[in-house]
């Protein structure tokens, strides 16, 4: 096992929107797709960031450490600790990938192991309008797509839910989701009878990532997001904490609206 | 099968293994957790007077021998806390809350407000400025912190102290002249980590805590020479991780015996260092009351006079200048 941060030299940074861009690294860390690394720029922070593909992350510039992250340039490098986390579990042979905004990273690389597995890939991808749309040629690449915009501006007008009308989750072994908690809930609560066949990617405040420091625990189980999850089933979703609040950097309650 | 109960710090626990402070313990579900894997009690996460986010990560280095570590008291504030404490007590053990101020006004402030069986005052986390062992490693704040909890509460309140100092037993004598009802030893040791391919100091705070393993040798010292001048409780913690650390912690003197960092391995670890001791004392026929301190009855010299004893310049006064109330046996 190693102890120390991984020294990854960041080969390449695509833009992918005005505030989103994917940051690959030298080498493939060979993550199980929704695993994920804590990535430390130096000097500023350390992040946990899911892989969009075994050797790249994709980051919205949203704080000060993922802002770092995005103004680095090839030949820079980061310190990593990983990949940890338990990920997506491939199960069945046909599957439904569901995700919102930069939230469709993992999904992107569960669905393109899925493909080479052999296993049919559907996705329903829902971003906030034209310009935010990300991965959409690797997501036509697996299978069918269902595309959603919050403002219509592409594919159908609303949230990745308004999708859920053209398809049957019933003809699908297995769902996958990453995206906004509140899409997340909102689908999960709306597929209630599936909820046992959902696997949802969620985020809580990680610090240690090595589950000792209980920063990112979920009621009511104690459930240690950051090696039990981050990937946790729907119905252990639906008798959670998750949808209604979570926890700040201080341990303090947050609503999650 | 021999029995694990008794009692520990002025708690009635049902077997003397501990959640350390600062592990698991932000959250009432995540504490009521590992109660519920068989701990005998939990402590809290440190509490202090306002919310306080932490440092900046990297917030901890794993080493092949421990765990580096500098959160930084990252707390809700005791304003936000009484729920978790609530929900922490379904477990059915006493929940110990850890708390931590910059004076014996504010520390007097947290526990009087707090609804719990127990206080563990932070008189020892390394890397927070203006608290813990900056404060903690002064015998004179020790003692009037401890008073002025000890007059503010009616349960039992434990003295978390640092091994960062000269000689821990002056601070142990404080802490007892105080009121405490037992000392906790120990918090972290002062420690660091460097990144070798940019030279950046590893942790966002520098300068962290270390824990695991490559502690326990300096915890079994400080338990073994507490518990050689202190007649209040020893409670012993640092690099436990199987059950025969624990034993050995229990053979130095200690009452009971907190786990922190093993958890990092998994919740089992409690449970498996309880079987662990309950098949040894069995084999051995021996209680845990006639091991507690063996160590010091099988060791040939008397222990309280056999370190040389230098006064300190972190320490108000030196050991020879405080009263020791132990008998060797």
């Amino acid at each position: 096992m190693r102890f120390r941060p991984a020294n990854l030299v960041i080969k390449d940074v695509v833009r992918e929107t005005a505030s989103v861009s994917t940051i690959r690294f030298d080498r493939s860390l060979d993550p199980t797709p929704g695993q994920y690394i804590m990535v430390w720029v130096r000097g500023v922070d350390e992040i946990p960031m899911s892989f969009s593909a075994p050797d790249s992350i994709t980051v919205h510039a949203v704080g000060d450490a993922t802002r770092a992250l995005c103004a680095l340039r090839p030949g820079d490098s980061v310190g990593s600790r990983g990949p940890f986390g338990n990920g997506f579990r491939l199960t069945g042979e046909r599957i439904l990938l569901i995700g919102g905004g930069v939230g469709v990273a993992p999904l992107a690389f569960l669905g393109e192991d899925a493909r080479a597995r052999g296993v049919e890939v559907t996705s329903l991808i829902g971003f906030r309008c034209r310009e935010d749309i990300i991965f959409l040629d690797r997501f036509r690449r697996l299978g069918d797509v269902i595309l959603t915009t919050d403002d219509g501006s592409a594919g159908i007008e609303g949230r990745a839910s308004a999708g859920l009308s053209e398809i049957d989750p019933e003809d699908y072994s297995q769902i996958y989701l990453c995206g906004p908690e509140m899409m997340m809930i909102d689908i999960i609560r709306r597929c209630r009878e599936h909820a046992s066949r959902i696997q949802a990617s969620i985020n809580r405040y990680f610090k240690c990532a090595v589950g000792i420091c209980g920063s990112c625990c979920l009621d009511p189980d104690g459930i240690r997001v950051c090696v039990e999850g981050p990937v946790i089933t729907g119905d252990r979703l639906l008798e959670s904490e998750f949808g209604r609040y979570r926890r700040g950097p201080s341990g303090m309650r947050e609503s999650c609206y | 099968m021999s029995s694990l109960s008794g009692d520990v710090g002025g708690l009635r626990l049902e077997n003397p293994l501990i959640l350390a402070a600062g592990i698991l313990g932000t959250t009432g579900a995540s504490m009521r957790r590992v109660a519920l894997e068989g701990a005998g009690a939990v402590v809290t996460k440190s509490i202090g007077v306002e919310p306080r986010d932490g440092h900046p990560g990297p917030t901890v280095v794993r080493l092949g021998v421990g765990l580096i570590n500098a959160m930084g008291l990252p707390n809700p504030s005791y304003r936000s806390f009484q729920d978790e404490i609530d929900i922490a007590r379904e477990g059915g053990v006493p929940v110990v809350a850890s708390i931590f101020g910059s004076s014996p006004e504010e520390f007097a402030e947290i526990a009087s407000a707090l609804d719990v069986d127990g206080f563990e005052l932070n008189l020892s986390c390394p890397h927070a400025e203006g608290y813990g062992m900056e404060i903690g490693c002064d015998p004179a704040n020790v003692e009037e912190i401890t008073r002025a909890v000890r007059r503010a509460v009616n349960v039992p309140v434990w003295v978390k102290l640092t091994p960062n100092v000269t000689d821990i037993r002056v601070l142990g004598i404080a802490a007892q002249r105080g009121g405490a009802n037992a000392v906790v030893a120990i918090n972290t040791l002062k420690a660091m980590a460097i990144d070798v391919e940019s030279g950046y100091p590893i942790l966002g705070n520098v300068i962290g805590g270390l824990s695991g393993p490559a502690i326990k040798p300096v915890a079994l010292r400080c338990v073994y020479e507490l518990s050689g001048v202190l007649e209040i409780p020893v409670i012993g913690v640092g690099g436990v991780s199987c059950w025969q650390d624990a034993v050995e912690m229990i053979m130095a003197g200690a009452a009971g015996v907190q786990i922190g960092t093993a958890l990092m391995g998994g919740l089992e670890v409690i449970r498996d260092i309880t079987s662990g001791i309950i098949r040894f004392l069995d084999r051995k026929g021996w209680s845990l009351e006639e091991i507690r301190g063996i160590a010091r009855r099988r060791g040939s010299t008397a222990p309280s006079k056999e370190y040389p004893l230098s006064a300190s310049s972190t320490t108000s006064k030196s050991f020879d200048e405080v009263e020791t109330h132990k008998e060797v046996p």
